[in-house]
């Protein structure tokens, strides 16, 4: 029975700033182990479903369900959610090790301390930072620090988890590595929704794509049925063609 | 040299319970980024506590433990029913608040125990030991100079190697991205300022023996000398206000000792000044400015 159970449920969510309307009436589900992508030009409101599913900010009206069950009030409420997000700006912590940026989410979970490193160490192995363990984040390269941040939302083992365009920066090396990683997300019964521009990526991984223009959903579909939308040609993918 | 070497290591004790104080304003800055005007009048409070418990026991060990413990409560107070309902959308109302607490501790203190100052005897005691024929610390200063330290130690320990500790560095560095990892940031706030008032209040009472006594303004050069040091060093960093600490009260003792005590405000004031020019955010500043 679960598994008819939406990991993430958004219904007619509205978020306004002042007398903007950031998100108008936006619907999508992500299921169980499935893959969606929320993609749009700049100013979509992508992000703000994000920051709503956070409880980083107020709807003015629809409801957010996770697994069910009304997304937490409070920021804090995530990760007992098992939910897992990742930032634009990476949003690591520049003073501490590889490995202490892993153990800080761990650090409100019930486990021992070896249970923690051991978390840590096995999902910095998973993706290839083993060796970079002790190493100021400061001092890695963009890439390293990019998977320092997805290692980071990994290491909870969360049910769903917020990628906030994880290929932006990468080369075509890193980004192959990135959709494999994703794609072998689902395998662990991992539910993604990513916000992503690179538009090649989003196909390669995504199970659903949900375009949001203006803040509203403009089309909803496979990466197939959306690509050949004639709403997404003229809201976002046809700017891609043209550019 | 014997009286530079006096100087020196008196200098050195002194230095330790400024780098005490300033790491107490450092440990708050960094948890809630609030530079706490009303540190010294909290401490003072809490050294008010430890005074009536040495009195009614005659314990100076009680007294410690009472300081510590009231510099905790008097931290979490504050912080909870005050300085949590205070705008943070910039620092100013937070500053005036801490100026406004620190007049009514005044009066409070005032109006209970009077203008007086109230002496409080060293457990140890005060006059120089000899190697040869050289005086150098006298058994308080040695154990000012053991006791700030283990309290530094004690707390590179809580943040560098507990998970405590972790989580109160995440929530200073990145208290959005802290929240978004479950960490409970009020809580860490509220630890925060529970921590600093009790080292605070160490250090004011470490420092009362060698004043004239006790009274309500005790502790307020302590604060000017420490908020020197903790601006030389960076706001953001304990190892500067360790490193400052030091610095100051060793200069402090040095420029009192051969040039008299007139020289010595002055002395720091200028050293205030030089840093200031030279290297504006403070000596040991780091790069990371707090993120969201």
């Amino acid at each position: 029975m679960s598994s008819t159970i939406p990991r993430l449920e958004i219904d007619g969510l509205t978020v306004a700033f002042g007398g903007l309307t950031a998100l108008d009436d936006v619907s999508f589900t992500v299921g169980e182990a499935e893959t969606v992508a929320l993609i749009g030009p700049n100013g979509a409101g992508k992000t703000t479903v994000f920051n709503a599913v956070c409880a980083l900010l107020r709807p003015r009206s629809g409801t957010i369900r996770i697994n069910g069950e009304p997304a937490p009030s409070s920021t804090t409420g995530l990760s007992a959610r098992k939910v897992s997000r990742t930032l634009q700006g990476l949003g690591l912590f520049e003073s501490m090790s590889v490995v202490e940026n892993l153990l800080v989410p761990l650090s409100s979970l019930d486990l021992g301390a070896e249970q923690r490193l051991g978390k840590a160490r096995r999902t910095l192995a998973r993706l290839g930072l083993a060796e970079h363990a002790r190493s100021p984040v400061a001092s890695l390269p963009y890439p390293e620090r990019k998977r320092v941040a997805l290692a980071r939302a990994l290491v909870t083992d969360p049910r769903l988890l917020l990628l906030d365009e994880p290929a932006g920066g990468l080369g075509s090396e890193d980004i192959d590595a990135l959709a494999e990683t994703v794609r072998g997300l689902a395998g662990q019964g991992c539910s993604v929704l990513l916000v992503e521009h690179h538009v090649d990526f989003v196909m390669e991984v995504a199970d659903r794509v949900v375009v949001l223009d203006f803040g509203r959903v403009v089309a909803c579909g496979t990466p197939d049925e959306v690509r050949h939308d004639p709403a997404v040609e003229a809201a976002y993918l046809g700017l891609e063609a043209a550019a | 040299m014997d009286r530079l070497a006096f100087l020196l290591a008196t200098g050195l004790a002194r230095g330790l319970v400024i780098a005490l104080f300033a790491l107490s304003l450092v440990i708050i800055w960094r948890a809630a980024r609030i530079v706490n005007f009303a540190q010294a009048a909290m401490a003072t409070v809490a050294v008010y506590v430890a005074y009536a418990v040495v009195t009614w026991t005659g314990s100076y060990w009680l007294a410690l433990v009472a300081a510590v413990v009231t510099g905790m409560l008097v931290g979490f107070a504050v912080e909870r029913w005050l300085i949590r309902r205070v705008p943070r959308d910039n620092p100013l109302p937070g500053m005036i608040v801490a100026i406004g607490l620190v007049m009514i501790l005044h009066s409070v203190i005032g109006i209970l125990f009077g203008p007086r100052h109230v002496p409080m005897r060293a457990p140890f005691s005060r006059e120089p030991l000899y190697v040869g024929d050289v005086a150098v610390l006298s058994p308080y200063d040695l154990f000012v100079l053991l006791l700030a330290l283990g309290i530094v130690v004690a707390l590179a320990v809580l943040f560098n190697r507990t998970t405590l500790g972790l989580q109160l560095r995440a929530a200073a560095t990145a208290p959005e991205v802290s929240r978004l990892l479950g960490i409970r940031v009020p809580r860490m706030v509220t630890i925060g300022w529970m921590l600093s008032s009790a080292v605070a209040a160490v250090a004011v009472l470490l420092l009362i023996p060698t004043e004239l006594g006790l009274n309500a303004h005790s502790a307020d050069i302590l604060f000017v000398h420490a908020f020197t040091v903790a601006v030389l060093g960076g706001l953001d960093s304990p190892v500067g206000a360790i490193v400052g600490g030091v610095a100051v009260g060793v200069l402090i003792t040095l420029v009192t000792g051969f040039l008299g005590a007139g020289m010595a405000p002055i002395a720091v004031l200028a050293l205030l000044t030089l840093v200031l020019l030279v290297r504006p955010g403070g000596i040991f500043a780091v790069k990371e400015a707090r993120a969201a």
